[in-house]
């Protein structure tokens, strides 16, 4: 076996993309499709950090990867409240029912 | 630790054959052990001295029977809880039921690596040691939702609700009190912060800079408090409304170690503001005592003293209502904090 | 093996066992967990990964935040009452298709780049290098994202109200 190195993170993060896309895509509840998004931008962050540590002197990928999980909190907390604002209005949170909009 | 790990593995005894791997995890297991037998140890005495404090306030004898004066009463209680039957409610969701509790007993366990016990020992030597105990104790509102959840009931699922909006409230607080000395020093190592506090009670921070220093003080004694969910702050178990809150549904073992969680989240708080304002393992006369394993005493007691300081409000103090409660957090607590903040970022620049 | 690689493949079994929790558990609480167990792993990455303030970051933000504010989304947008939190699938098979596409293109991208590997040395201690960079290179990035952290919070604060009329 191979020491662990940078490919190994990078094969992990590429599998924890799909898992939170396949939520992404496949899930009806909001609040989950949420977590799937998470997934994703923790994914991104993983690759930004291992970067960081096998590619580059500096530190410029820990403050890309600071600068993600500071929006990502933003965009839960505004996320959230829209899908509140969405149950107070129709008493579900399926997206596919959410659909007013659709012409 | 890992200094100790390295002198083992160079020695000339049988460790050396063993390979860094195996030793280093042996390490981490004995560390994990020793942390939660001292947990173990600190809710048996804290539990007799919270039955004993309540006695002597409300002039009672408290427990009598076991062993002198009572002193063995906890433990068998504890021996009683433990051969309870467990009960599972038909309609909760088991997994998660028995999730729960370990989840809550994680959090303060493993806030206890970080801490400062002596000078030059703590388990991990964790150059951001603050910022780590501040974010792995977020865990147990995660455990508490679980667990108000999980048993799929409605007291319990209010209670876990209202314990975590009260412990998200009251860690900004808590967290900016804490950033006020983290500046000061300019480190989040716990050990360079007790550092900066050695040789006698007047170097201690919280005389600091003062009255800021002080104000920040009180605001993460109550703010911790509430962590804790502790008289005045005991909404999320309020018994009068609520049964026992999250723990409702839960009985025996499991809610044995909710009880060992909720003392060892009491002893944290206790000793990190003994750590961060106290003086840490600082001796409080200069010189007097003031080396090597001496700082667990020192340690040990001032967090002592903090304990004893809960359970005197405790059974002073009658609960706060809700609207109370986020009051003091958003519109006391919270613009003290910060005031603290530019108060000390001022004068240090002057 | 040595002491990193072990830890390695722990948290990557972690990681990934819990995120298919996460992606293919019909309760809403248990994806909740699975999601909590993930942010866990990945905070011990980046630990490994000598990024130790960003791990607590993860932990604080993540955890303490994100995942508290999906648990009370859950509970405040379900019938609360019983365990009747399911969340239904939809096309499943051909997301299925899709998702193993975007993971084989991604892997063979990662196995054909000539990735230029410096040196590893010991990580150093990283809280001080990120608290200066934050106030010299990267400031104007900083006071955005405070921007955009009030402007999130008043939009949040007013888009949840009971009545956003």
């Amino acid at each position: 076996m191979t020491p662990v190195g940078l490919t190994h993170f990078l094969v992990l993060s590429a599998i924890l993309f799909a898992l939170g896309l396949l939520a992404v895509i496949t899930k009806r509840n909001a609040v989950t499709v949420l977590m799937g998004v998470e997934l994703i931008i923790n994914a991104a962050n993983i690759n930004f950090i291992a970067f960081a540590r096998y590619l580059d002197k500096d530190l410029d990928g820990q403050m890309f990867g600071v600068f993600v999980i500071v929006a990502a909190a933003a965009s839960a907390a505004v996320a959230l409240a829209i899908v509140l604002n969405i149950y107070q209005r129709m008493r579900s949170v399926n997206l596919d029912e959410a659909d007013s909009l659709a012409g | 630790m890992r200094e100790l790990i390295d002198a083992l593995l160079h020695s000339e005894t049988f460790f050396a054959k063993l390979s860094p791997t195996l030793l280093t995890l042996i390490f981490m297991a004995l560390g994990a052990l020793l942390i939660v037998l001292v947990l173990a140890l600190n809710a048996l005495i804290a539990v007799y001295a919270e039955r004993k404090v309540s006695a002597w306030m409300q002039e009672r004898l408290g427990p009598m029977e076991v062993g002198p004066r009572g002193i063995l009463q906890t433990l068998a209680d504890t021996v009683k809880l433990l051969v309870k039957e467990d009960i599972i409610p038909a309609a909760a969701d088991k997994r998660l039921h028995w999730l729960a509790p370990f989840l809550a007993f994680v959090a303060p366990c493993a806030a206890f690596a970080a801490l400062p016990y002596a000078r030059n020992f703590v388990f991990a030597n964790f150059d951001i040691g603050v910022f780590y105990v501040t974010a792995i104790t977020s865990l147990s509102v995660i455990a508490l939702l679980l667990a108000g959840w999980a048993s799929n009931n409605k007291w319990a699922l209010l209670g876990g609700m209202r314990a975590a909006a009260q412990i998200v409230s009251y860690e900004i607080p808590a967290g900016l009190a804490i950033l006020t000395i983290v500046m000061q020093v300019g480190s989040l190592n716990f050990n360079d912060i007790s550092l900066a506090q050695d040789g006698g009670i007047h170097h201690w921070l919280i005389w600091r800079y003062f009255p800021f220093n002080l104000i920040a003080f009180l605001v993460f004694y109550l703010a911790t408090l509430a962590e804790c969910n502790r008289t005045p702050f005991d909404l999320p178990e309020a018994e009068s409304e609520l049964v026992a809150g999250f723990h409702t549904e839960y009985s025996g073992f499991k809610w044995s170690i909710f009880m060992l969680s909720e003392y060892a989240e009491m002893l944290l708080v206790a000793l990190v503001g003994a750590a961060l304002f106290l003086g840490g393992w600082s001796s409080p006369i200069p010189g007097f005592l003031n080396t090597g394993a001496w700082g667990v005493l020192w340690f040990g007691l001032k967090g002592v003293v903090l304990i004893l300081t809960h359970m005197w409000l405790r059974w002073t103090l009658p609960r706060l209502r809700v609207d109370q409660l986020m009051h003091l957090s958003w519109k006391v607590l919270t613009p003290f904090s910060f005031a603290c903040i530019v108060g000390v970022g001022l004068w240090m620049l002057a | 093996m040595t002491f990193f690689d072990v830890m390695f493949y722990v948290l990557a079994a972690m990681i990934l066992l819990s995120a298919a929790i996460m992606v293919f558990a019909k309760n809403l609480i248990y994806n909740a967990v699975g999601l909590l167990f993930a942010f866990f792993g990945v905070a011990g990455l980046y630990v490994m990964l000598g990024a130790d303030f960003l791990a607590a970051t993860q932990l604080l933000i993540y955890v303490g935040g994100i995942l508290v504010l999906l648990l009370f989304g859950v509970m405040l947008s379900q019938r609360i009452t019983g365990l009747e939190m399911r969340t239904g699938t939809l096309q499943m098979l051909p997301a299925v298709i899709v998702c193993a596409g975007v993971v084989a293109i991604l892997l063979r991208m990662i196995w054909m780049s000539p990735w230029q590997k410096t040196e590893v040395g010991e990580p150093a201690a990283t809280t001080r290098t990120i608290g200066t960079l934050f106030m010299t290179d990267y400031l104007i990035p900083f006071e955005i994202v405070s921007v955009l952290l009030l402007a999130a919070l008043v939009g949040a604060a007013f888009i949840g109200r009971r009545d956003a009329r």
